[in-house]
């Protein structure tokens, strides 16, 4: 641990550390633009100089220098205000002065610091320089006369995204940050690299002149578009989500965000439901809440137990519990949220969870992928995954090939293989440290879990201090259904064996409704997408940014998002209008306000009260005459772009769907 | 004056043949083997008793430099000897002589000193516009590899040894070191921030040392000859014996090798036909290729050129590039031209090299025709301090450097320029 003095002040720092890491510990800020602590270090915008001693007589840039034992550092020293302000001017010269029309005025750390940092006034009389207009796809707007060339962008792409699809053309004063031939960053991080961009160069396309940051109002949410649980901050002005931001969380997206996750939220306001409509005639026609319960109480008469709940993807685990308690109080268990037909065993939640953590996944040294695009099922783990590599894991995959972005061994897409694993598999698994295997939707589908389990043993994936054992969902509502018991030892084979004369269906876009035809269908959610069409009522609910909810990602780490803004028109939260239904048909569930929802929730499942990682307990024995089955064929998830109802209905998802993986011609709109 | 019997480089000026045969014949290759034998340790002392200093431009001691790389490999990884020949420096042109004149000396140069350093192999980055001087070297390295002298067992020590050649692609920023590493891993020319240094972890993350043409040619016939006999030339702590190059407004500009710490004078008397129109019409030297601040005649006529005499002078010995120029030089253009070289062979890595460049070259033009205030000359030199010293390479400060040096000798004429312009168009005005 060196002991270095800062300013006159001394303190002790982390061996490895750099001057600027110790500089910040004694509490002094340290301007900078391209150092960043998730990327490797540049050096190169000498904005961080400080004074070393010892040390050559001239100020050192504190990024890159290591602190040693007796280091003398000052960082208020008039070399140092001196070469900051150096560094400013040679910033400031050759960028323009549009603050006033730049996207990132109010949130830009060139602004911040040549306020903090600068001379004040320009001394500089030549022609500034301009730069071509780049392109970098429906995402990222550019502006790269802004460019400082800090190269955050390209070391982002190189390190973190795995494609090398940004970097520098030419030299000197001339040098310009590109992607060489203009084509769409197509990575699905890519729009990452806005908020790496410490001045306007790299702006969002979709947020283009929509808002200034002072105006927004920020609420703390989880991203619902994967399994992955990121943490984020919605930016709302007055009734809508204008973006979404990534928060820092180091256990769950580190400080990332998957372009979906980002971009979506435009589908916030489009193709919503904002009102009743029942089907007369064969049509949907609007009607009013009362003629829409009444019609659901009707079809009850009699036979109160004959009701269902399926719950979407996207559904937060109040409305699943306020929805369970419906069907409960109704006399009926049928709650099934596994809607494409699942029906893996759920009696042991650790067998089904990612029992590593995304964190711990990067500590790996042997992983073995079965059926999972982790790419497009979980863009944010695949940079875990990428760093595991990096640090020297070895990475093998059963199913058809996708891209990783790092070394990868595809065995092959016959999961019958691992029944008797390959030698070469084999070794490197038995011999690891720290060995994981993986277990996606596609697998789950073939039901491959039982005999996955037996790879707990033959592989030592359990180890003390280390879980190995992993399965990766892809739908935000998961694990919370599992915990809730929102699930059916038979999958949605029971709901249509019972024939329920009322289906509710919880924004349940992607089953199937062929087999309801005799029931009545009640679609609860927030978009006109695939269950709205098969509907014969609708009942307008709200999305995740209008809603208190708890949610419970692929690891089973309970995170709480809060309400950012209002449903639009007639929707009402999901609960209401669950509790509102119960009383139509005549049934108590016990609750009648959100914190009363939430305390009677929390009473049945313990874990969901607590933001954290749940306990599941050890891994089940195997069941060991469980065999692989069956060939994958392909993966769950299509189109990136597209997976659930808002991206769908949101226009920047498709068009990033049509141009960055149909390969559409790039339509420049003609502003 | 040098005896003939006292030079290293007896080829320079290509009067015999390049080849091995006659290289040979000239003394080079002889008994390799003997050198070698006397081990790294007592090769290297040898070096570091001679007082070699590197003949790149920073002049690091060379001995030294070699000591400074790992004696066994800890992890395996192998050491490498990188051979700058990307000669680019306006002035210089010194490495091009030896290459195509005296290849073997290099390589058996590259041999000695890479075995001394214990790497494996030598890399010699040549300049992209040398097209001959790379055949020829190709073919000197091809030579010696067909006679044994290097590769597998190289000379008949046991030791293994390849010499590889890359060429560059015309950039003046890969002859800095760990741009030069970069560049030959075939990534963008772009120096490296230190630390680490090269000898810690280089080209490919392995121990390298990045040595300058003449400093490995030199190491040689510094072993046959004995550290004593080469530090018998020049003054105390400028040892040895050095190639100058001076061109410009001397009667015979050449390429000459000179013993170390000869006064000015004598160098451009003896070798170079005195001044273009006698002492009396000098104006200033650049003694040391355009990265050097340039110094006026009164100065320069009776110092010893050296590393330390030319440091004393405000100016440094560099490569010996020695550009004279007399009254008729518009001695702002030259240096806004050097000013132009700078910017256009920034890399655009860091900021102030990146921007500064830029800025100081648009002023020079100004200051050019006087076309600026006099508050201006004192705000480049403020520019010019804001750029040196701030910068991961030595590129800023070599952009600076030259204007510095015009603004502290050349200041009264700047000023004369600036009132010169600004009352012509206060007539126009009036």
């Amino acid at each position: 641990m060196p002991k270095v003095t800062v300013d006159g002040q001394e303190i002790e720092v982390p061996a490895g550390a750099t001057v600027l890491q110790a500089c910040e510990l004694a509490g002094k800020e340290i301007p900078r633009f391209c150092y960043h602590e998730r990327l490797s270090i540049a050096g190169n915008c000498r904005m961080c100089l400080v004074e070393v001693k010892p040390g050559p007589p001239k100020p050192q840039a504190s990024c890159a220098l290591p602190a040693a034992d007796g280091q003398e550092i000052r960082t208020d020293s008039p070399m140092v205000k001196k070469a900051r302000e150096g560094v400013m001017e040679f910033l400031l010269i050759n960028h323009p002065l549009d603050c006033p029309i730049c996207d990132q005025g109010g949130e830009c750390d060139l602004q911040d610091q040549a306020v903090a940092y600068g001379r004040g006034g320009s001394r500089y009389h030549e022609n500034k320089r301009a730069v071509t207009e780049k392109y970098m796809g429906p995402l990222i707007k550019t502006i790269m006369t802004r460019c400082i060339h800090c190269t955050r962008c390209v070391r982002f792409s190189e390190e973190i995204a795995g494609v090398d699809e940004i970097g520098a053309l030419y030299r000197g004063e001339d040098m310009q940050i590109t992607t060489y031939l203009e084509q769409a960053a197509a990575h699905e991080l890519s729009a990452n690299v806005i908020d790496l961009c410490p001045v306007g160069a790299l702006t969002s396309r979709p947020y283009a002149f929509e808002a200034r940051p002072w105006e927004l109002k920020k609420t703390l949410s989880i991203d619902v578009s994967d399994a992955v649980g990121a943490n984020i901050t919605l930016h709302s002005k007055g009734r809508e989500v204008m973006r979404a931001l990534p928060r820092v969380n180091d256990d769950v997206n580190e400080e990332w965000l998957s372009d979906k996750g980002r971009y979506q939220v435009d589908g916030l306001t489009k193709r919503r439901l904002d009102r009743v409509w029942v089907r007369r005639e064969g049509k949907l026609q609007p009607a009013e809440w009362t003629e829409a319960f009444g019609m659901i109480a009707s079809s009850l008469e009699g036979d109160k137990a004959s009701i269902a709940a399926v719950a979407g993807d996207l559904l937060d685990a109040e409305t699943m519990f306020a929805a369970k308690a419906l069907v409960n109080a109704c006399g009926s268990n049928l709650t099934e949220a596994r809607q494409t037909g699942m029906t893996y065993d759920v009696s042991n939640f650790a067998a089904v969870n990612f029992n590593s953590t995304f964190a711990g996944i990067e500590t790996a040294d042997a992983i073995l992928i079965v059926g999972s695009n982790v790419r497009w099922e979980a863009a944010l783990l695949n940079v875990r995954l990428r760093k595991a590599v990096k640090a020297g894991a070895k990475v093998y995959i059963i199913g058809p090939e996708w891209d990783p972005t790092y070394k990868a061994t595809f065995l092959g897409s016959d999961l019958k293989l691992l029944n008797r694993i390959p030698k070469e598999l084999g070794d490197v698994m038995k011999s690891a440290q720290r060995p994981a295997v993986i277990l996606g939707a596609a697998a789950l589908a073939k039901g491959a879990l039982p005999a996955a389990l037996k790879l707990v043993d033959k592989f030592g994936l359990v180890k003390d201090g280390w879980n190995g054992f992993n399965v990766l969902h892809i739908s935000a509502a998961r694990m919370a259904s599992l915990m809730l018991g929102f699930t059916l030892p038979g999958g949605m084979g029971d709901i249509v064996a019972a024939s329920p004369k009322v289906l509710l269906s919880l924004g349940a876009d992607e089953m199937d409704y062929a087999p309801y035809a005799k029931s009545l269908k009640v679609y609860i959610g927030h978009h006109g997408d695939k269950g709205a069409h098969h509907a014969d009522i609708i009942l307008p609910g709200a999305s995740f940014a209008e809603k208190d909810g708890t949610y419970v990602n692929a690891e089973g780490r309970v995170q709480f998002a809060e309400k950012a803004v209002f449903a639009p028109g007639d929707a009402r939260e999901d609960w209401t209008i669950l509790r509102a239904l119960a009383d139509s048909v005549g049934v108590s569930v016990g609750f009648d306000s959100f914190s009363e929802l939430q305390a009677k929730m929390i009473a049945a499942v313990p874990a969901l009260g607590e933001e954290g990682l749940a306990d599941y307990g050890a891994l089940p024995k195997a069941d060991s005459g469980a065999k692989f089955e069956g060939e994958l064929a392909g993966y769950p998830i299509k189109d990136f772009y597209l997976t659930n109802p808002i991206a769908r209905a949101s226009e920047v998802m498709q068009r990033c769907s049509d141009e960055l993986l149909h390969g559409a011609d790039v339509k420049e709109a003609a502003e | 004056m040098l005896a003939d019997k006292d030079r290293i480089f007896t080829n320079l000026y290509g009067f015999q043949e390049w080849s091995l045969k006659a290289a040979q014949a000239r003394g080079d290759w002889d008994d390799t083997k003997a050198l070698l034998a006397r081990g790294q340790d007592a090769i290297i002392e040898e070096i570091k008793a001679s007082g070699l200093r590197g003949r790149g431009g920073a002049g690091f001691p060379t001995g030294l430099k070699w000591s400074f790389m790992p004696k066994e490999s800890r992890d395996g990884r192998p050491s490498f000897l990188v051979i700058n020949a990307d000669e680019s420096e306006p002035g210089s042109c010194k490495d091009r002589e030896i290459i195509r004149h005296d290849p073997h000396k290099l390589v058996e140069g590259a041999l000695v000193a890479g075995y001394a350093m214990r790497a494996r192999a030598a890399y010699i980055y040549i300049r992209g516009e040398y097209i001959r001087e790379a055949e020829t070297l190709q073919k000197a390295i091809s030579e010696a590899y067909d006679a044994g002298l290097i590769g597998k067992n190289a000379c008949g020590s046991g030791y293994d040894f390849d010499v590889f050649m890359h060429r560059g692609a015309g950039a003046y920023i890969c002859g800095e070191e760990t741009a030069m590493i970069e560049s030959l891993e075939g990534k963008k020319g772009q120096p490296r921030l230190k630390p680490p240094f090269p000898a810690g972890a280089g080209l490919y993350g392995c121990p390298t040392t990045v040595n300058n043409v003449e400093s490995i040619a030199v190491a040689p016939t510094i072993l046959r000859r004995g550290a004593s006999w080469f530090s018998s030339f020049g003054r105390e702590n400028n040892k040895g014996t050095k190639l100058f190059q001076i061109s410009g407004h001397v009667e015979k500009p050449c390429v000459v090798e000179e013993s170390m710490s000869i006064p000015f004078e004598e160098l451009i008397e003896k070798h170079c036909g005195g001044i273009r129109g006698g002492w009396d019409n000098l104006l200033a030297v650049i003694p040391g290729g355009s990265s050097v601040p340039l110094v006026p005649a009164a100065q320069i006529r009776n110092a010893p050129m050296d590393f330390d005499g030319l440091k004393e002078l405000g100016s440094g010995l560099g490569t010996a590039a020695v550009i004279v120029m007399d009254k008729s030089t518009d001695i702002v253009r030259a240096i806004s031209r050097l000013s132009y070289f700078y910017k256009h062979e920034s890399c655009g890595q860091c900021t102030p090299c990146r921007e500064g460049t830029g800025w100081m070259w648009r002023m020079m033009e100004r200051l050019r025709t006087g076309d600026a205030a006099i508050e201006e000359i004192d705000m480049l030199q403020e520019v010019t301090k804001q750029v040196e010293g701030h910068t991961i390479c030595a590129l800023g400060d070599a952009a600076a450097w030259p204007i510095q040096g015009l603004i502290r000798h050349f200041r009264p004429e700047l000023e004369r320029r600036i009132n010169e312009h600004n009352a012509k168009f206060a007539e126009a005005a009036e």
